[in-house]
């Protein structure tokens, strides 16, 4: 299905990051983080914690958005629905569940193979400390579990 | 690079905001982010670019670093001073400088300093001034030397105005300046006097060199040397320290006594026999 002119306000933008309320709070064993995420508030779960950060959760759908529009108002439907129909191709193609996939298709469609960002030097999934218990991944994957 | 599925995260602001309200309610602050309070400015001549920067780093009102660098490399031909938070205009300077290098490799040609400026004002804009990040960008390429200042929210003026700007190699290059950062209205005055269009390479050296000077001796947060990196075409001349304007003082007195200051009755000398040598091994687990 296209977004391509699915104008979203603020409130649906920010429904997509309510989480409930002191339900699953984030921490070990399921107790709350206060080092990290400070006394948990209602008011801290339903607002952004920062000016930008609504405005970054959107910039990359943000961007593509406005490519695709600007790329149907010069080529026509079909240029953003093949370029769509590729992304989704190429977003399937990923290593086994607990290894990080280097999502080289993806990043070739987009042009972000050309450009370095702080995603790249911060926070590299590829050097994190925890990795997933593999045996577990796989066959919850495959339906076994 | 990667697709966005990795964000940066905000709730260590949430986490901040709680710390600082508990400290302030005991009497502390939380600490101060390093800054560049700062000197900066360049200077278009005849055949290029000056840039020039001061080498104080202040966290509050404490010197950090008496001789940091902050007149950065981007590209071969590019160089940018950088003034506000320290590790924002590091930081800034180093993603565009591997930007620009990948967009040259594919290109195929020398970057534009056009080119850095748009990469640099898109990304300062993204961030909305939360990176904390003014710079001078200056460099020589194809179209003759250029001179930008960025603000931190993403602004950016280019000296000389586009209008008075000639595509020729030939001719007039009309020149201009621009100065950034807390000594900076020192800097401009020094400018403002002096400044003449199509100077020489020495006598734009020279002042770039009293502009900085300015700022050194009227304002705290700027100190110590004087850099300068000259750009011209084909070659660049990052001439570090080009002045050092504020040299540590010599001691001229000692408060140790000199060798003989008292008398010696008589000396005895004895020699130390080894009698046994023994070997322990530490124990490293």
């Amino acid at each position: 299905m296209l977004n391509l002119f699915d104008t979203r306000g603020l409130r649906s933008q920010l429904k997509d990051s309510i989480p409930v309320a002191g339900l699953c709070p984030t921490g070990s064993y399921g107790l709350q983080d206060s080092m990290r995420s400070g006394f948990t508030s209602v008011k801290n779960e339903l607002l952004p914690s920062h000016p930008l950060e609504l405005s970054e959760k959107n910039y990359q759908p943000n961007k593509d958005k406005m490519n695709f529009s600007t790329l149907r108002n010069i080529q026509g439907l079909h240029a953003p629905l093949k370029l769509q129909m590729e992304y989704r191709a190429a977003r399937q193609i990923q290593r086994l569940p607990f290894l990080q996939s280097s999502n080289l298709a993806l990043d070739t469609l987009r042009g972000s193979d050309e450009s370095i960002g702080f995603e790249d030097i911060l926070n590299d999934p590829a050097q994190s400390e925890m990795m997933g218990e593999p045996h577990m991944m796989v066959e919850y994957k495959l339906g076994l579990l | 690079s990667f697709i966005s599925l990795i964000l940066f995260m905000f709730f260590s602001f949430l986490r901040n905001a709680v710390l600082e309200g508990e400290a302030n309610k005991v009497g502390c602050s939380l600490p101060a982010a390093r800054k560049t309070g700062t000197t900066i400015c360049g200077v278009v001549f005849k055949d290029g670019v000056v840039l020039g920067a001061d080498t104080r780093a202040t966290e509050g009102m404490v010197v950090a670093d008496k001789n940091c660098s902050k007149i950065h490399y981007i590209s071969p031909n590019i160089y940018c001073c950088g003034a506000g938070t320290a590790a924002d205009t590091e930081m800034t300077t180093q993603i565009i400088s591997s930007n620009l290098e990948l967009h040259s490799l594919s290109t195929g040609r020398l970057p534009r300093v056009a080119t850095a400026n748009r990469m640099l004002k898109q990304m300062l804009f993204r961030y909305q001034g939360y990176i904390g990040a003014a710079l001078v960008l200056g460099g020589v390429d194809c179209n003759g030397p250029h001179l930008y200042s960025i603000y931190p929210h993403g602004s950016t003026d280019k000296l000389p105005y586009v209008t008075m700007e000639v595509a020729s190699l030939s001719s007039d290059w009309f020149l201009c300046s621009s100065c950034s950062g807390s000594g900076s209205l020192a800097a401009m005055a020094v400018f403002e006097d002096r400044y003449k269009p199509n100077m020489e390479e020495e006598e734009a050296k020279r002042l770039v060199r009293d502009a900085i000077a300015a700022g050194i001796f009227n304002d705290l947060g700027s100190g110590s040397n004087i850099d300068l990196c000259v750009i011209t075409k084909g070659k660049v001349d990052y001439i570090r320290p080009h002045d050092e304007a504020n040299k540590k003082g010599v001691r001229t007195g000692d408060y140790k006594y000199k060798r003989g200051t008292t008398g010696v009755l008589s000396k005895t000398v004895l020699d130390l026999e080894v009698v046994e040598e023994t070997v322990q091994t530490m124990d490293t687990s």
